[in-house]
């Protein structure tokens, strides 16, 4: 094989390569992916088994604490259908009623149950709280 | 905006305008081209690629003494480069063979 | 004096479009002045800038509230260290500083190249002062970090209690540094394509930016994930979370540029791939700055208005099709000199160190923005988490490592198949020799964990095995001592051996980081005064509870009214480990609605976290007390019906006397990580190896001599 023919079969050969690695990591992200839903949607939406992540401001007066479980509802930014969830894991500190959170959560019957330490919670309003705040995934 | 703040303003607007304008007023009076005696860009561009060949030569000295060589292909790479480098100072004779002697940057 | 401020940025606005003007104009009409004039505008943005900064940084050590930014992030009780910092976590004040960090880093590379590559200096101090005046003008129409409002509120909102911890407060200048440091590489690249000079000279002056912006950017992500580990309540350093990815992305790209640089200084080959690399970096420095001052992806650095959101799309446009515009129409120029001499190369193996940095990139590239990208392919927003992220990144990283403990071992051009076999053989032991010994220790049922360490094992003895033959070399040429030859030897060949130091940082780093995620033990305990309970092999006792009250007591000084928290007590079979003290500090919210007393306490709470770091391991503890606990809200409710002004402050008294006399039980989060101090002590080994690699050589005789006469010499030497 002369030189020039070498090269180009390592080049077909490595793009080949980053072709397949590409079109794998493609194909598992959509697979992988928790859909981010509001609390409306989720309720028309959610299959048991599937993990989506819910995005919304807790409802006031529906935070307690049972031991090591927290319970507390997620309702649409805008106002509106309210879910109740029970997360345990890391709770960070900004979390709070009114408070936009993030939480992945899995539908199990009728209740709706949070992934351990995926809450997240957005740091409050305006920019003023700079680059802050906690990443409960571990 | 009282006067203390607009003569402020005023003033950094003069240190502007003059550290801008320097090299304008400058050449309006009748100085040299800024980049008069300077050496010029191929020169330049040879004198950097020279010392990165001549980095390569003792790099490939480096090599071959801590084992990474057999003497026969550390001479054949020697050769190549040392050949590489004569054809770089080639060039920069070349160059400066035109002008004076610019000196080295 | 907010006006003086304002008027520094429309100044600053005139003399970018002025230096882009007269750079432009003196490259394009060889009228070296107006190039001349236009890098001066660079150092007038700088002072120009600097007296804007000096403005608002007063203003907030003043407590000028009439500044709108000082109203919204500072206040009277802010400690003094938080207030001068405070300038930069707000939107405008944070811009105000990206720009006058770019203005000065521009001024510095400016200077230094003001005797050598004059058009392409004046294409870049163009590109520059394009950055600078979107910045400016950014500040001037929608964030304007002057305004006023009259009369002056007599208080302010406050610091975020989260950022008051001193390592948050210098990773914004870092991180920004190093961001701003990408854009210098990016203009000199743009320069170079646009003035057809993209040569040795280039490749020269470039490494040096390229280097800086690959320092500052690294030391900001390490200082962001310390401070994550050691301040925030997660207790983890890394979280694939969208603004971290952000700014590691342009430090990957900008490693692999370090790497590929020197084949092009050698062979002349990868020039297509470099610019490529240099525009990339600077692209992806500004979209990391748009992803965190932008709403656009849901994260907790998500904020910012979204009337950022559009001028950053439309800049981060123009940089990518302006780039790949420029790559295409400059082709011939950057075409190959040579070719791949032989695979088994050190070249071939800086490629493959290329392939796998950018296959790095792609894949956090894609994990970043996939709620973007899936919404636009098929309508619905989705993210990925760090599972995703952990599967991908974790193999090429094992990759990475590898190749650079196979690298030294490698010639340069082409490398002897016998040699290099016999050469392998040690490092090949030290891995083996770890392996066996870690199966034996019985860490077999962590396979990933497992690799790195071999991996890393690998590293060092290929490095080992490097510096110790170094030093025979130097004994035998100049026989001097070990220790004097070793100097001598990292000295004489500091790109060489100050690279091997980084790569055995990087091993460090990543055994750190191997051993602390694969065996960490992490619990969420409930636990009450005396109580204890066991998480693996620790036994962990809740001793006794803690309160203190602001100022005297508040050791960290950030300005919490009141602090609640426990001692608790660590042993492992038996012998006593650590004692940590984590508490929770409550600060003063300005919302009446919580009453009078309910509002001393009311702000965002902040935990303070304790931990015992060690060689070997870190214990590692956070306490979210019961604040909700009705001995303490009677006590609230009954100041807020009663006390009003200074005498709420003796409500706190009260509340931490109760909380010491009949402390609820509390929810403490507790890790156990292995071997976590040597991320950083890893990433200290990384950035000194980098600085001696970088260092300049005494190599100035040359330049004293005359040409000729050097030229004539030369030839002798070439000849020898």
């Amino acid at each position: 094989m002369t030189p020039a023919r070498k090269r180009t079969v390592r080049l077909v050969v490595a793009l080949s390569a980053a072709v397949v690695l590409a079109t794998a990591l493609i194909y598992t992200s959509f697979s992988a992916a928790s859909p981010a839903l509001s609390p409306s949607q989720l309720v028309r939406q959610a299959q048991p088994g599937r993990s989506y992540q819910v995005t919304g401001t807790v409802a006031p007066g529906s935070v307690h604490r049972a031991g090591e479980v927290l319970n507390f509802s997620v309702e649409d930014r805008a106002g509106g259908t309210k879910i109740p969830l029970s997360y345990t894991g890391t709770v960070p500190d900004p979390f709070q009623e009114g408070r936009e959170v993030i939480v992945t959560v899995q539908r199990q019957g009728s209740a709706f149950v949070g992934e351990r330490n995926s809450l997240i919670t957005k740091c409050p309003s305006k920019y003023k709280t700079a680059p802050a705040g906690e990443n409960q995934n571990s | 905006m009282n006067v203390v703040v607009f003569v402020l303003i005023l003033a950094l607007l003069a240190l502007v305008v003059a550290i801008v304008g320097a090299p304008l007023r400058r050449r309006a009076h009748g100085a040299a081209p800024a980049d008069e005696g300077l050496e010029s860009p191929l020169e330049a561009d040879l004198a950097a690629a020279r010392d990165a060949k001549y980095q390569e030569i003792r790099d490939a000295e480096m090599d071959y003494r801590t084992g990474k060589l057999s003497l026969e292909d550390y001479e054949a790479v020697d050769a190549g480069l040392r050949a590489e480098a004569i054809e770089i100072l080639d060039r920069i004779e070349r160059a400066e063979g035109g002008g004076g002697p610019g000196p080295e940057a | 004096m907010a006006s003086l401020g304002f008027a520094c940025l429309l100044l600053a606005l005139a003399v970018c479009v002025y230096g882009i003007g007269a750079s432009i104009y003196g490259v394009r009409s060889g009228r070296v002045e107006f190039s001349e004039s236009g890098r001066r505008a660079v150092y007038a943005l700088a002072a120009i800038l600097t007296v804007a900064f000096a403005v608002l940084e007063i203003a907030f050590l003043r407590n000028d509230f009439g500044f709108n930014t000082v109203a919204d992030t500072s206040s009277r009780t802010t400690p003094g260290f938080y207030r001068a910092a405070a300038v930069w976590s707000s939107q405008e004040g944070s811009l105000l500083l990206w720009a006058w960090l770019l203005s000065m880093w521009s001024s510095l590379a400016l200077f230094l190249t003001r005797r050598r590559m004059r058009d392409v200096a004046a294409y870049a101090t163009a590109v520059l002062l394009g950055f600078g005046g979107f910045f400016v003008a950014l500040m001037v129409f929608y964030a304007n970090p002057f305004a006023t409002t009259r009369p002056a509120p007599a208080e302010g909102a406050g610091l975020d209690p989260l950022l008051r911890f001193p390592t948050m407060m210098i990773h914004p200048p870092m991180l920004y540094s190093g961001y701003t440091l990408c854009t210098i590489p990016f203009a000199f690249g743009i320069g170079a394509l646009l003035a057809r000079r993209v040569d040795a000279e280039w490749i020269k002056a470039i490494r040096r930016f390229a280097f800086a912006a690959w320092l500052f950017l690294g030391v900001g992500i390490l200082l962001g994930a310390r401070w994550s580990y050691s301040e925030l309540g997660w207790g983890g350093y890394w979280g694939w979370d969208a603004v971290e990815n952000a700014s590691l992305m342009p430090w990957l790209t900008g490693t692999a540029f370090l790497h590929s640089l020197m084949i092009q200084e050698k062979r002349g080959m990868l020039k297509v791939w470099n610019v490529s690399l240099v525009l990339a970096t600077g692209t992806l420095a500004v979209m990391g700055t748009f992803l965190v001052r932008s709403g656009v992806l849901n994260s907790i650095h998500a904020f910012g208005g979204a009337t950022l959101g559009v001028p950053f799309v439309v800049l981060i446009g123009v940089l990518i099709a302006g780039s790949i515009y420029l790559v295409v129409s400059r082709r011939d120029m950057l075409r190959s000199e040579h070719r791949l001499d032989s695979l088994l190369s050190r070249e071939a193996m800086f490629i493959a160190n290329n392939l796998v940095l950018v296959g790095l990139c792609f894949v956090i590239f894609w994990g970043t923005y996939f709620p973007l990208i899936s919404e636009a392919l098929t309508g619905q927003e989705a993210s990925v988490g760090p599972p995703w992220f952990d599967r991908y990144t974790v193999p090429l990283a094992l990759v990475l490592v590898l190749l650079s403990g196979i690298g030294p071992v490698i010639a340069w051009r082409r490398a002897t198949l016998a040699n290099a076999r016999r050469n392998f053989l040690m490092p090949v032991c030290t891995a083996l020799i770890a392996l066996v010994v870690l199966l034996v220790a019985g860490i077999g049922d962590k396979p990933l964990a497992l690799a790195m360490f071999c991996c890393a094992a690998f590293v060092f003895g290929s490095v080992a095995q490097e510096f110790v033959r170094g030093t025979r070399v130097r004994r035998a040429i100049a026989g001097e001592s070990p220790p004097r030859a070793l100097l001598s030897l990292v000295r004489r060949n500091r790109r060489r051996y100050g690279g091997y130091i980084v790569h055995v940082g990087m091993a460090v780093l990543f055994i750190g980081v191997a051993a602390s995620s694969s065996f960490q033990h992490a619990s969420e305990l409930s636990l009450s005064p005396g109580q204890s309970t066991r998480v693996g092999a620790y036994t962990v006792r809740y001793v006794r509870p803690t309160a203190s009250l602001t100022p005297a007591y508040d050791r960290a000084h950030t300005g919490s009214t009141l602090a609640l928290g426990a001692e608790v007590d660590v042993s492992r079979h038996g012998r006593h480990v650590a004692t940590l003290q984590p508490s929770e500090g409550y600060y003063a919210s300005q919302d009446p609605s919580q009453g009078s007393v309910g509002s001393l306490i009311g702000g965002q709470p902040v935990s303070h976290v304790s931990m015992d770091a060690g060689v070997t391991r870190d214990v590692w503890s956070a306490i979210a007390p019961n604040i909700e606990a009705p001995v303490l809200q009677r006590i609230i409710k009954a100041g807020n019906a009663d006390l009003t002004g200074e005498d709420t402050l003796v409500a706190l008294g009260y509340l931490a006397r109760a909380y010491l006399k009949s402390p609820p039980p509390a929810q403490f989060h507790f890790i156990v990580s292995p071997l976590v101090m040597w991320i950083w002590v890893g990433g200290l080994i990384v950035f000194g190896g980098g600085l001696i690699a970088v260092w300049p050589a005494p190599s100035t005789v040359r330049r004293r001599v005359g040409a000729r006469a050097g030229a004539r010499r030369d030839r002798a030497l070439a000849r020898a």
